[in-house]
């Protein structure tokens, strides 16, 4: 799609604000240049353009070091005052490990980050020919040694740049399981190279690679993380059977595979509830239609799906609470949060009230919650329940400040009214009496108790 | 908003030149492929290309129609494309595929990238391997200082992050020393540079190369003193509830590149606004560093000066009226605006904050921060979950523990990941993975004793030789430490003091006094011993990699010379607005100025983003 001209002159226009500018209207040109000039003096570019030839080769080409160019500049540098110390310690690199010295390659990291600089950044106005030189001298490093060597000295420089770079040359000249074995012990330059395969998504290389080292859950996860690719849910979900016998960590293993039985189970529910819904026989859907499908997500969501629609299903079938909750091990208090959120949205009180009541051996009823009953008004009045029912979890708040708390907050003024009394402060229950109605029941009820001669109040 | 502020605090240098500088330099490279061309923008740089440069300034170098980039086949007649864009593997196999196409069709047109701040190798590759290296021509646009206001540049790579500290990848860390560099070329000579972090210690050195590369002018110091400071140095900041004004604006609204967007809950209107955010807002400037409790009152206090200041027409003559107009009357009506403006902020983010029982979340953090009554955090925690509020915020919750508790009992972790994953999907396990391997949501490790000998090894051994061993203990060398440094550094004040949030005494103002960012607390730290020196227990707990180096290039090195007080501060990885308030306190307490140079402005909810794997 392509945007119109005008859509993008809106776009640049609409933001309320004018750009920087500066007075440039004439001139344009001298200050061009003059600003240029800046540029070039800032970054010193136009003194690198001038020897650039000689360092490319002096650093790519193994050729010793020692052009007039190189070593003229080498002996500025030295003569110039140091003015900032190093204070990087990384150990220098071995350097009898072959005949020749091939230190004398890299004299330096001045000479490989230089011609780096100049080879992936190159100076403005440069020809596009130059680069291949390089391409070209990457190909002298032949032996093994060379290579790693090449590697390491990149390393050494802390430029990722550099190190992608010869890590790509290593990838086109030696064969994957040397690569892999020399990658291990050298983790910086591995944690680039699975960065750089990761970016270029080359999928089954990585995977090769984790599989050398022995990196069983990376492998597992990178494999894993595939269906997400996978659109189509009959596909994604056989996708995710092949997972379950992936080296997950046995704990993981457990959770992909709930996603797989999860997955599968959306599929069962979607496919009858959008024949329910389509056929129109089904109440609750008529009365609250889905507003989207059940696939691909979250368990506690398809939770909350089944108490909105299934409630009352029994154990047997897919789709009821009960079942899910058994299946995937739902903690006590997880399904209480959910079921009581999907019935107060329903505003079924009743199977609010259920949910807490349970009997004693005696067959007295009480109200026991997992869940602090603070929380369970909290929910409720989210789901706009009407008095009457916030105040009977309110009453059962334990702690009296916050009942009396949540009681104001809530409006549930009888609650407020009976804690006042059971503290016998006639103090606070006389204060309260100017925040009720006048006329209302609250304001009977506070009188009849402020008149009750068998209280004793403390004030 | 009386603080009691030293007066002699230096001034800033003037950033606009930095604007100067990369706009010249974009129109160099534009001029580069002269005729009419169409220009293709990667989206994250619209915004800072709007902050240099207008539509105008294009078009009068011949760039034709304007594009995002979107990743989808292009519609452009135009005989000559130019590219905008990240050196990122993505956007340049996105324009391989445009130039394949075009070639497909027997179209021949000239092409050009523009890799921005620099191009990296890996791009080049893909035009190789796609065949058209040499078809398309590449250039660099080396645009790394984006001024965000009179004491922020940014670099806008917001990617830094998650490149560096999770993927391990070293490519940003030149880019830092260019940028650093090139701040250094035009305000230093810098005399001192402090730092702390593996990848701040990288960046000196890069930055070091290229001075000694690059020729070195004698001149007059702007800016003398330079902190560098790895965000992984403290994690625990910017996981934090953000309530000082700025800061709460970027956590509920989001500001980008300066600039945030009010939706119609703000302008009581049925249009959104977008508004520029920095010091030139006079209303603005006083109350970002604000604790959110004083906005309120200050901004009612404005609004019936404003009143006042209007009411002053009634009983004006002719005379006094035109004079009236035409000297206050636009001042008044701009305050007005930006007043109504902030209330309606406010407004909606009070609304919003209620809503969501920001005190309880308030009173959890700061309990994890004390590391007091560690259960009922984690029980609100578990309820966040259960109750599947913000996915994001709950991460940020149980990375916040995570730190602070030096990792979750075994036990803990397993059942808040289990019920995680069923709250908000199983394919979190690789947000999970990703976690873990940044050390920000960790299980607490058997035997604790493994890390005296640990520490011992972390100095022995280095990515170059011991690899394997660094990987066997690099889960206990991410050891936060939280609760020691926070006891050795005292960042969390005694709790039974009242703290008046109108006359902050520290720093722990930004989070109503609760917690000093440690960040911060580092710099104030090293900046008062003028080194690491006493510190040595404290950068044990953080895993080393501090450093304090001095120049002797005929710098300024008098203490009390303005350009030795004014100090920038790099952040690696992103820094937040909370920190940015916190470091202009502490300038106005000690004298100082401090510049934030950072590789993007981050908070909590974009450090989470970051590690999110859940999507193709």
């Amino acid at each position: 799609m392509m945007k119109s001209k005008a859509d993008e002159e809106d776009y640049w226009n609409s933001s309320k604000f004018k750009a920087f500018t500066f007075d440039d209207e004439d001139d344009e040109f001298t200050k061009l240049k003059e600003s240029r000039q800046a540029v070039n003096s800032i970054c010193g570019l136009v003194e690198e353009e001038e020897d650039e030839d000689e360092v490319e080769k002096v650093s790519w080409s193994g050729e010793p070091v020692g052009s007039i160019s190189w070593s003229v500049r080498e002996t500025a540098s030295s003569l110039r005052e140091q003015s900032f110390p190093k204070i990087d310690t990384t150990p220098s690199l071995p350097k009898n490990s072959s005949g020749y010295s091939l230190s004398s390659l890299f004299k330096g990291k001045e000479v490989l980050s230089d011609s780096s600089v100049r080879l992936y950044a190159p100076e403005l106005r440069k020809p596009k020919s130059e680069y291949k030189v390089t391409a070209v001298s990457l190909e002298k490093f032949r032996s093994l040694q060379e290579k790693l060597l090449l590697l390491d000295e990149a390393v050494g420089v802390h430029d990722g740049n550099v190190i992608t770079a010869v890590l790509i040359y290593l990838k086109k000249s030696l064969s994957k399981e040397v690569l892999f074995r020399e990658l291990e012990s050298r983790q910086t330059a591995l944690r680039h190279f699975i960065h750089y395969l990761t970016e270029s998504k080359e999928q089954r290389l990585l995977l090769e690679l984790y599989r050398a080292l022995g990196r069983t859950e990376d492998e597992a996860l990178l494999q894993y993380k595939e269906h997400l690719r996978i659109t189509d849910e009959n596909k994604r979900r056989d996708f995710l059977k092949s997972c379950v016998s992936l080296p997950f960590s046995p704990e993981d293993a457990g959770h992909v595979q709930d996603h797989y039985t999860l997955l599968e189970r959306q599929i069962i529910i979607e496919a009858t509830d959008r024949q329910a819904e389509t056929g129109g026989k089904v109440e609750i859907f008529q009365k609250f239609p889905r507003r989207a499908s059940i696939l691909n997500m979250p368990l506690i969501t398809t939770l909350y799906y089944c108490c909105f629609y299934h409630y009352a299903e029994t154990e047997g079938t897919y789709s009821s609470p009960a079942n899910i909750r058994q299946t995937f091990r739902i903690a006590e208090k997880q399904y209480f949060v959910t079921a009581l959120a999907a019935r107060a949205k329903l505003k079924a009180w009743h199977d609010v009230d259920a949910l807490f009541t349970s009997r004693n051996w005696l067959g007295f009823t009480r109200k026991k919650s997992p869940l602090s009953f603070s929380r369970v008004a909290d929910i409720l009045s989210k789901n706009n329940a009407p008095v009457q029912v916030l105040q009977e979890y309110v009453g059962l708040v334990d702690d009296v400040e916050l009942r009396v708390a949540l009681a104001q907050k809530y409006k549930c003024h009888f609650i407020v009214i009976s804690t006042y009394r059971d503290l016998k402060d006639r103090q606070l229950l006389l204060g309260y009496r100017g925040k009720v109605e006048r006329g209302s029941e609250e304001e009977r009820k506070i009188d009849e108790l402020l008149s009750n001669p068998q209280i004793r109040w403390k004030n | 908003m009386a603080h009691s502020a030293r007066r002699d605090s230096p001034e800033l240098p003037d950033f606009s030149v930095l604007k100067r500088l990369a706009r010249d330099q974009l129109i160099y490279l534009l001029e580069q492929l002269p005729g009419k061309k169409d220009l293709f923008i990667e989206a994250d740089l619209m915004s800072p290309l709007d902050r240099i440069a207008n539509v105008s300034t294009l078009k009068q170098h011949e760039v034709d129609k304007l594009y995002k980039v979107e990743y989808k086949p292009v519609v452009s007649t135009s005989d000559q494309l130019c590219f905008l864009i990240r050196p990122r593997i993505q956007t340049v196999k996105w324009v391989c595929d445009v130039v394949n196409a075009d070639k497909a069709a027997g179209k021949f047109k000239r092409y050009k990238i523009i890799f921005t701040p620099q191009k990296f190798y890996a791009c080049e590759t893909v035009l190789e391997e796609q065949g058209i290296f040499g078809d398309v021509s590449t250039d660099e646009w080396a645009f790394y200082l984006l001024p965000l206001d009179e004491d922020i540049i940014n670099l806008e790579l917001p990617e830094f992050f998650r490149d560096n500290f999770l993927e391990g990848d070293q490519r940003w860390v030149r880019t830092g020393g260019s940028a650093l560099h090139l701040f250094h070329s035009i305000y230093g000579p810098f005399s001192k540079v402090y730092g702390i972090g593996r990848c701040s210690k990288m960046v000196y050195e890069s930055w070091r190369e290229q001075v000694k590369e690059g020729e070195q002018k004698a001149r007059q110091a702007e800016v003398g003193t330079v902190f560098l400071i790895d965000r992984d140095v403290d994690f625990v900041t910017p996981l934090c509830s953000q309530v000082v004004y700025e800061g709460l604006v970027d956590d509920i609204f989001r500001i980008k590149c300066g600039c945030v967007e009010f939706g119609p809950d703000v302008t009581s209107s049925d249009k959104s606004i977008k508004v520029m955010l920095n010091s030139q807002d006079k209303v603005f400037n006083e109350i970002r560093n604000e604790h959110f409790s004083n906005v309120f009152g200050f901004l009612s206090q404005k609004a019936r000066n404003l009143q006042t200041a209007y009411d002053k027409r009634r009983g004006m003559d002719i005379k006094q009226m035109k004079t009236f107009v035409s000297e206050e009357l636009k001042g008044l009506k701009q305050e007005h605006r930006l007043l109504s403006l902030h209330i309606g902020a406010s407004e909606s983010m009070m609304k919003k904050k209620t809503k969501q029982d920001f005190q309880e979340l308030l009173k959890t953090e700061h309990s994890l921060l004390e590391g007091f009554e560690i259960r009922e955090c984690i029980s609100f925690i578990e309820e966040h979950i259960n109750r599947q509020v913000s996915m994001i915020e709950s991460l940020r919750l149980l990375c916040l523990l995570s730190l602070t508790e030096n990792g979750l009992l075994p036990k803990d972790y397993r059942s808040l990941k289990a019920q995680y994953l069923q709250s908000y999907g199983v394919d979190h396990l690789l947000t999970f993975a990703n976690l873990k391997q940044l050390g920000l949501l960790v299980e607490q490790q058997p035997g604790e004793t493994l890390t005296v000998m640990e520490s011992k090894m972390g100095k022995l051994v280095n990515d170059k030789t011991a690899g394997k061993l660094t990987d066997a203990f690099s889960s206990l060398a991410k050891k936060s430490n939280f609760r020691a440094l926070s006891r050795r550094l005292s960042l969390v004040p005694k709790s039974d003091e009242e703290y008046d949030l109108r006359v902050p005494r520290d720093m722990a103002y930004i989070f109503s006094g609760a917690y000093i960012p440690l960040s911060c607390k580092l710099i104030e730290q090293v900046l008062e011993r003028d080194g690491w020196t006493g510190l040595e227990e404290v950068t044990r707990l953080l895993n080393g990699h501090e450093f304090a180096v001095t120049g002797s290039n005929g710098a300024d090195l008098r203490p009390q010379s303005d350009a030795q007080r004014i100090i920038l501060v790099m952040f690696l990885g992103g820094c937040t607005f909370s920190e940015i308030s916190a470091l202009r306190f502490l300038g106005r307490e000690r004298g100082y100025k401090f510049i934030v140079l950072t590789t993007a402005i981050t908070n909590s909810a974009r450090l989470i983003e970051a590690m999110l794997d859940n999507h193709v």
